[in-house]
């Protein structure tokens, strides 16, 4: 209505505001901006870093990091290449000591190379999925409990309350002696180093989701309640067609706050517990201590925060994909 | 006719820290089958606690609700509740939340595609049929509360209890409501308990007019029967000298009578203020008014 009142000229100094400067705001915005943001942050690293000398030399600016992140992955083509080789070789020796002895059993080894920083990555990645899984397991259903029984909230609550906040790696060197006394096999299929740390993470992950759980169940409209009331929902109907789906905003918030934390954790843990992923490779390099260390950790300072990034947006796209409440899945 | 719904000596007392609140005392009425009844009276008086109580939400004190044969202990869809926030499961489209209905209370008894079309049918009755798949976010207050009557009528209840339905929305919007409400009662004859603030949707809509007085221990203090025959327009009505006579008597209820005997009144100001607390503070200031 109001377009036909304005006057032909307002019209066309209106439209390329729109059209013209609008979309140059949002260029500007998503693309100018972040990009001069990371150019300032390099330009000062690489000036601060010139300033910097450690006893393994200089510390690393972007050049240099960014020259042993070719050098990581260089390393991990030769070490597959290797693999490869020794197979083959393997599988040539058996073909040719069974063709000279038919009742050889062949011997099949697996190759024990050194784990590059690639298979770093994979192993930090599965072990903060499994310890997350693993929390998430326990959590929601305990939150669940939790939050639609109020007797059940208060005996757990002191218990929770105390537990929240602790570093889990306090509760690593205990962790570390229960699961040696417990899981005392002498041919481990799971290292237990992998265990120390996924139990580990998995306790720094249980209280945000437990809380998180408890507090949606509990906070569910109190109609939305009586309609399932009026309904007569047998109680398993009610948690999955009312409480579960009512809460799944909330549940995906504490999911999204464990899986940050887990993250940050569990490089700690794999530091200490030696299990092989990222954080053992940030601690062998610092042992090694030669003149490319300090940039090798800095390439895995900058993939662990890439990757933590990664984790997150993954939870955000699951949340936005679950969630009825689109309003809660933002940033 | 005979009665179908007998609420008889219904009392309600809440626990609070200064000794028990009496909310409702001696509530009786006796409602037959296919009868409209509309519960008018102040903010905090208790309507919603009579309709909890009928509903089996809330446990009567003393007294009971008989409804059938049979006294009322819990709740069940034989009595379906609109509520005044329309309470659609969020996540669930229109169809889908009459379908939960549906499935939970004819799961057994009818297929599946009977099953379907009775949705639809309910559906189409409340003019739904073109927003089915839609989820109530997207849809109005109007619509969202047309699905909540829909959901309730589907139930096929004995007694439809309406809490405040047509509340929230604005006065275009709710005369639209009526309307189809009347509708909708013209063409099944259930029968209705419903809450409501508005006179004249009282009027329009009712057989039976209940006007309480007001809390604490509220309880009926005027029924008024409202002989104005079916179908009713609003339009025609507005000029009706028995029409406006009605309304001036529930409106002059609503003003003077409303206050309950004086000693509720002078010993129990907190109570009111306290029942009254989440609605306008219009109502309160009237109360106050007219009781000095």
């Amino acid at each position: 209505m109001s377009t036909i009142t304005m006057t032909p000229g307002r019209l066309l100094r209106w439209k390329p505001q729109v059209d013209g400067r609008g979309l140059l705001t949002t260029t500007v915005k998503l693309v100018a901006l972040p990009a001069a943001g990371i150019l300032v942050f390099l330009l000062l690293w690489s000036a601060g870093a010139r300033n910097i000398d450690t006893s393994l030399g200089q510390f690393p600016g972007p050049l240099a990091v960014g020259e042993q992140f070719g050098a990581l992955y260089t390393e991990h083509q030769r070490s597959r290449e290797k693999e490869v080789a020794f197979y083959e070789r393997q599988r040539e020796r058996n073909a040719r000591r069974v063709a000279e002895d038919p009742g050889y059993e062949p011997k099949i080894r697996d190759y024990t190379g050194k784990e590059t920083f690639i298979d770093q990555i994979g192993t930090s990645l599965v072990t903060v999925m499994s310890g997350f899984l693993l929390a998430a397991m326990i959590a929601i259903p305990l939150g669940i409990a939790i939050g639609l029984s109020p007797g059940l909230n208060a005996a757990c609550n002191p218990i929770i309350q105390v537990f929240k906040p602790v570093s889990p790696l306090a509760w690593l060197p205990l962790v570390t002696m229960v699961v040696s006394a417990l899981y005392a096999t002498p041919d481990p299929v799971i290292a237990k180093s992998f265990i120390n740390s996924m139990i580990t993470v998995t306790l720094c992950c249980l209280w945000p989701m437990v809380i998180n759980t408890a507090v949606g169940v509990a906070s569910i409209d109190r109609d939305l309640v009586n309609v399932s009331r009026v309904l007569r929902l047998p109680p398993l109907q009610h948690v999955r067609r009312i409480v579960l789906p009512a809460s799944v905003p909330m549940i995906f918030t504490g999911m999204r706050l464990s899986l940050g934390v887990a993250w940050m954790v569990l490089i700690a843990a794999e530091m200490l517990a030696q299990n092989p992923g990222l954080g053992k490779f940030v601690w062998d390099e610092f042992q090694n201590g030669s003149s490319d260390s300090l940039a090798r950790i800095m390439a895995a300072v900058i993939v662990i925060g890439f990757i933590g990034f990664l984790l997150d947006r993954s939870m955000l796209q699951l949340q936005r994909f679950f969630s009825w409440d689109k309003g809660t899945a933002t940033h | 006719m005979s009665v179908l719904l007998d609420i008889s000596q219904v009392g309600m007392e809440f626990p609070t820290n200064d000794g028990p609140f009496t909310a409702l005392r001696d509530v009786n009425l006796k409602i037959r089958k296919g009868e409209f009844v509309s519960l008018i009276g102040h903010s905090g008086c208790g309507k919603s606690t009579v309709l909890n109580i009928v509903a089996g939400l809330h446990r009567a004190t003393s007294g009971g609700v008989i409804l059938d044969g049979r006294e009322v202990t819990d709740p069940g869809p034989e009595r379906a509740v609109v509520f005044q926030n329309h309470s659609l499961l969020p996540w669930l489209t229109a169809y889908e939340n009459v379908e939960l209905a549906v499935r939970q209370v004819f799961g057994k008894t009818r297929g599946k595609a009977e099953q379907r079309e009775w949705i639809e049918h309910n559906l189409k009755l409340v003019h739904m049929e073109h927003a089915m798949q839609k989820r109530p976010g997207e849809i109005s207050g109007g619509m969202k509360q047309r699905v909540g009557i829909a959901r309730a009528l589907a139930m096929q209840p004995k007694v439809l209890l309406m809490d405040e339905p047509f509340g929230a929305l604005d006065a275009l919007t709710r005369a639209h409501m009526q309307d189809s409400l009347m509708e909708i009662q013209a063409e099944l004859n259930n029968t209705v308990i419903m809450i409501t603030h508005d006179v004249d949707e009282a009027v329009l809509l009712s057989d039976r007019i209940v006007m309480m007085t007001n809390g604490p221990a509220a309880t009926i203090g005027e029924v008024l029967e409202v002989d104005l025959e079916r179908p009713r327009h609003r339009l025609e009505l507005a000029g009706d000298p028995r029409y406006n006579r009605l309304r001036a008597r529930v409106l002059k209820f609503l003003h003077e009578r409303h206050g309950g005997s004086p000693r509720n009144d002078s010993t129990s100001k907190t109570s009111t203020t306290r029942a009254a607390a989440d609605e306008p503070a219009v109502h309160e200031a009237e109360g106050v008014e007219s009781a000095a």
